[in-house]
């Protein structure tokens, strides 16, 4: 364990940073703001990694399998939404999603 | 000292690649430097000691959840261009937000320590002279069996999920019968009707339909 804790910290700070960013940017394309859930929950487990290594501790890697577990599912179940939303609207706006709200 | 080095170099394509994911114009070429994105995130990952979950990262995400997100974007034939007005709208307060969250950020991690006491507070240390993935194997199939279970769970409710919400019934739908076409005679359908002239033809009066 050549590389200091704080290097890793601060690449997933700006990793995340990046990721809520992103969101904020492409406010309308769902699509890019599931990628920036993507580079956040990233960052979590980058820190996550870099904490069990600096500390030798398995536990972090433990949750960052649960973690890879439960973005893959979101994945999933996002774009199959996001499927039968562009089939019944044919657009995937953003702001159209709050038709239903009457 | 050329760990360092590898780690900057690959920390810089990291954080290129994810500004490049939210910027682009094209949604493809997102997917793709989210790909490049994952790659290096997996070498960091190798550099902190986590050599399963590295190799774990580029099977699930590249190879599952990156393809997933590249198979939806060709798949959808969304206007794009229309999705990305106000770009430049929402640019200042979404620089401050992560302006302000960055320094927060900064600000954490320049003036935390961690406690001398911490080392003794380990849940379950990194055993010596074993394999990363034989450590967490011995982890995650004793003490944290439940919640490994609970993961599977998950992503089979996840799998259940996407399947019920994507499939269309086609019990209803009128469909092509191939058999029925092709024993088709024309005998049962086609009748020579001999027209007089000037009188036009006439039509018999009872038409029988021949089973088949």
């Amino acid at each position: 364990m050549t590389i200091p804790l704080s290097h890793f910290l601060f690449v997933a700070g700006l990793l995340l940073v990046i990721g809520v960013f992103g969101i904020f940017m492409n406010r309308k394309n769902i699509i890019i703001i599931m990628m920036s859930i993507e580079l956040i929950l990233l960052a979590a487990n980058l820190n996550f990694v870099a904490f069990s290594g600096a500390l030798h501790d398995m536990v972090g890697q433990v949750f960052t399998m649960f973690v890879l577990t439960v973005a893959a599912a979101e994945a999933a179940i996002g774009l199959a939404i996001l499927v039968i939303y562009f089939r019944n609207r044919g657009s995937i706006e953003v702001e159209d999603v709050t038709l239903m709200k009457g | 000292m050329i760990a360092n080095l590898a780690f900057d170099l690959f920390s810089i394509i990291l954080l290129a690649s994810a500004v490049m994911v939210v910027s682009s114009r094209n949604p493809v070429h997102s997917v793709l430097f989210l790909i490049l994105a994952f790659i290096n995130a997996a070498v960091l990952f190798l550099m902190a000691g986590a050599e399963f979950l590295a190799m774990i990262l580029v099977i699930v995400y590249v190879g599952a959840v990156a393809v997933l997100f590249m198979f939806v974007v060709m798949m959808l034939d969304v206007d794009f261009a229309q999705l990305r007005e106000g770009f430049q709208r929402y640019a200042p307060v979404g620089g401050l937000v992560a302006l302000i969250m960055f320094g927060e950020l900064a600000f954490v991690l320049t003036t935390t320590v961690i406690a001398p006491g911490a080392a003794e507070a380990r849940l379950f240390p990194t055993p010596a002279n074993v394999t990363n993935a034989q450590a967490l194997g011995a982890l995650i199939y004793t003490n944290y069996l439940p919640l490994f279970q609970l993961a599977g769970i998950i992503l089979l409710v996840a799998m259940i999920g996407a399947i019920v919400l994507t499939h269309r019934d086609r019990r209803r739908a009128k469909t092509q019968n191939l058999t029925a076409q092709h024993a088709r005679m024309p005998a049962d359908t086609l009748r020579m009707v001999t027209a007089e002239l000037g009188a036009g033809a006439k039509i018999p009066e009872t038409v029988e339909v021949k089973a088949k």
